[in-house]
């Protein structure tokens, strides 16, 4: 079957080691992670995680139902690309020295819809949101510019279907 | 209304009382109503252990030789009883040797509550003396896990753990409790858990699929069913017998699902798998409707699975979604307790015969009884055959014994030829093929069933991984009958050499001790015997016997167990011989 990219959104207790529970059912199909998210949903005390893997369509669901199987995890939902609306974040760090000359910071800010968060007297700090492709145009635009640091982070996600998705969530809930 | 308030009142009149934590677990499980549990002390287990001193009178706790052997008398207890299994085991090694039975509790959807020892809280992550992460380590094997690191955190803690073990599609849970955890007092309350938000353990069943169900069973020509333990451990034995009855559906077992159909049952077409009958494992890929109930569809059922009852719609009932689809696609899912779905069905199903299919069995049946079953339970020369002593076994204990078998070819000889009559009698490591798990397990089912025989049946391999429990059967004077099926072979595995590796048996062969003379120093009764007209009566002497006994059958060396459903290939290319 062919292999292609899943996103799976877990909303889970704050359990420690569920962590650990969640990415052995990946690491015993020897399924590689690409990007992994965790952080307090809008529900105190709900964390939801946010996973993006590639694998055939069958292998994504039974991935799915085994995270949505353990005890503290309230609902895990698998979503296609084409099913969320996605985005990354990278921080540039750059030597300020770097852009003494003229306009060329600026045309590239623009150019990549980019921010300048921080101007410290060494280096500055850039920020860009957007698609994968997008923080890696940007960065290989940065490359000339002596490029101190760069961190890209794991992928945030909501669905296009964002209802139903929090439905659930509140059912749960409700009952209890 | 004066009920309500009284009870309400009741509730309110629960006082906590001041306990240390050791105490407070061991009281929790008196609340539970638990009456056994399995173990083996250590340093970070003492507290606990202190406490059950006091509690002699209301918890009978077996001290086993050797922590894997906890685990599995307490799978014993399980399987025989339906309660949930508990052992005891200190930290470090105690821990990490509970991992074999939890795994094997796992695949088999046993419920276990195992409690570890920790180390002191404030020692975790150094390194200290007999510290293993075990809650990192059984993680992948168990249902649930929890350390405790206060002792306020044990009462409701012991009440999820209980709940999560026995609930929904059963399993083992381990409790890991540190031992300052155990030292500490607090306020004990106990509440017994009913519910947690994120676990659905028993989900509503979609009438819709019923209904679709139903329309593909009452227009099926060929239907077949199989069925696993979710039958036993939901407590549908009768609404399967109605189901199929009412129906005409032949069906065949799993090999945990059996003894959930009497074995004699006309529509009862045998066990499906590797080692099981030829007419379920060839009908399978001629059926038109497949429906399985309470069973996984594990790789030692479906052969191949790209040509597995290929002209099948497939009907699943299965209370694990997980299980749905993961191996065979469904036409229909119904994702339910078997007991629910199988009462909810059985009014929209039509009262049917197959007298054309079912006789394609038969013809199975009766080649099979030619080829194989004849010559392996009625045997006119040569050694004695494992086939000839389960049979006489069954014949000799009334088809209901408590049969608890170890893994091998004596496990598929005993499981094809037992006539299991009664639920809660067919105890044996299925999914993990455990070696080593009958002796202890037998144990934990003698304690579960004392009023019935309980019989281990085990290879002369798996006897020597866990026969230490024979000292704790000596202690303890548990009457288990155990037999030997004793071939100085790892005899499936050297099975498999002779058919797929040229005969080359790479260390398969064993030079075994006397093991009449091992029982003997243990003072357990035994006997060994080579001969066929001692057969008989070695085992009447056994089963008579009011103690332990040991009974040690030199068998046929080079036996093969057949029929055999060569790895990888089609349930239907299963081989005679």
């Amino acid at each position: 079957m062919e292999k292609r990219r899943f996103t799976i959104s877990v909303f889970s207790e704050d359990r420690i080691g569920l962590l650990h529970s969640i990415t052995i059912i990946f690491t015993r199909r020897k399924l590689s992670i690409e990007s992994i998210n965790s952080s307090e949903s809008e529900r105190k005390g709900i964390y939801r995680y946010t996973i993006v893997f590639s694998s055939d369509y069958n292998m994504a669901r039974n991935v799915t139902k085994q995270i949505d199987k353990l005890i503290d995890v309230l609902r895990a939902f698998l979503h296609e690309e084409e099913q969320i609306i996605h985005r990354e974040i990278a921080l540039y760090k750059v030597a300020t020295s770097s852009f003494y000359n003229g306009n060329e910071v600026e045309q590239l800010l623009r150019k990549h819809s980019a921010n300048i968060i921080r101007i410290e007297q060494d280096y500055l700090v850039i920020e860009k949101t957007g698609w994968k492709k997008e923080t890696q145009a940007l960065l290989k635009d940065l490359e000339p510019y002596n490029l101190l640091e760069f961190a890209r982070s794991a992928r945030v996600v909501v669905t296009k279907r964002w209802k139903r998705l929090h439905k659930n969530v509140l059912e749960l809930e409700q009952e209890h | 209304m004066e009920t309500l308030v009284l009870k309400k009142k009741k509730n309110n009149a629960k006082t906590p009382v001041r306990l240390s934590g050791a105490e407070a677990l061991i009281r929790c499980l008196v609340e539970e109503g638990a009456d056994t549990l399995f173990g083996y002390p250590g340093g970070a287990i003492m507290p606990i252990y202190d406490a059950l001193y006091d509690y002699g009178d209301r918890l009978n706790h077996i001290l086993v030789r050797h922590e894997q052997g906890a685990t599995h008398a307490a799978q014993g207890y399980a399987r025989a009883t339906g309660k949930t299994g508990i052992c005891f085991a200190t930290s470090g090694p105690g821990a990490t040797n509970l991992i074999t039975g939890i795994a094997d509790a796992f695949l088999d959807s046993t419920p276990l509550l195992c409690i570890t020892g920790q180390v002191i809280s404030g020692l975790l992550g150094t390194d200290a003396f007999q510290e293993t992460d075990v809650i990192s380590i059984s993680k992948p094997v168990t249902k649930w896990n929890f350390q405790i690191t206060r002792a306020d955190e044990i009462a409701p803690t012991m009440a999820r753990a209980f709940y999560i073990a026995r609930s929904g599609r059963p399993g083992p849970v381990l409790i890991d409790v540190t031992k300052d955890a155990q030292l500490e007092e607090c306020d004990f309350v106990y509440n017994k858990c009913r519910s947690i938000r994120s676990y659905k353990p028993v989900p509503v069943i979609e009438e819709v699929k019923l209904k679709e169900a139903a329309t593909l069973i009452n227009q099926a020509k060929k239907p077949f069913m199989v069925f696993g333990q979710g039958i036993l451990l939901s407590g549908a034995k009768k609404e399967l017998k109605l189901f199929i009855e009412k129906s005409g559906i032949p069906a065949g077992a799993t090999l945990l699902g059996l003894s959930a159909l009497d074995s004699d049952h006309p529509l009862h077409m045998g066990m499906l798998g590797m080692h099981g009958n030829y007419a379920p494992n060839v009908k399978t890929n001629d059926c038109d409707v497949l429906i399985a109930v309470g069973m996984r569809f594990d790789d030692r059922v479906t052969g191949n699975v790209k040509s597995y009852a290929k002209n099948a719609k497939v009907i699943h009932i299965e209370i694990d979604d997980a299980e749905i689809d993961k191996i065979i696609k469904t036409d229909v899912a119904i994702h339910a307790d078997a007991k629910e779905a199988l009462t909810k069905l059985l009014p929209l199903i039509k009262a049917k015969t197959y007298p054309e299919w079912v006789a394609e069995f038969e013809v199975c049946k009766k080649i099979e009884n030619e080829k194989i079953i004849r010559k392996d339970i009625y045997p006119e020369s040569g050694k004695i055959r494992m086939g000839e002593v389960v049979n006489l076994i069954s014949e000799i204990t009334d088809d209901n014994a408590v049969i608890v078998s170890d893994v091998g070819q004596h496990q598929m000889v005993t499981e094809r030829y037992y006539r299991y009559s009664t639920t809660n009698s067919n105890i044996t490591s299925g999914g993990l093929g455990t070696m080593g798990f009958a002796l202890p397990a037998s144990i934990g089912a003698k304690i579960g069933q004392p009023h019935r025989q309980v019989v281990a049946i085990i290879g002369d391999g798996g006897f020597q991984m866990t026969l230490q429990e024979l000292g704790t059967i000596f202690q303890y004077k548990i009457p288990v009958k155990i037999i030997i099926l004793n071939n100085n072979f790892l005899g499936m595995v050297r099975q498999w050499q002779q058919m797929f590796f040229t005969k080359r048996y790479s260390f398969t062969e064993l030079v075994n001790p006397e093991f009449s003379k091992v029982a003997e120093s243990f003072g357990i009764t035994s006997q060994k015997i080579s001969e066929r007209e001692d057969l008989k009566a070695a085992l009447n002497e056994m089963m008579e016997h009011e103690g332990p006994y040991l009974l040690d059958i030199i068998v046929e060396k080079e036996e093969n167990v057949f029929p055999m459903v060569p790895s990888g290939a089609s349930v239907s290319d299963i081989r005679l011989e």
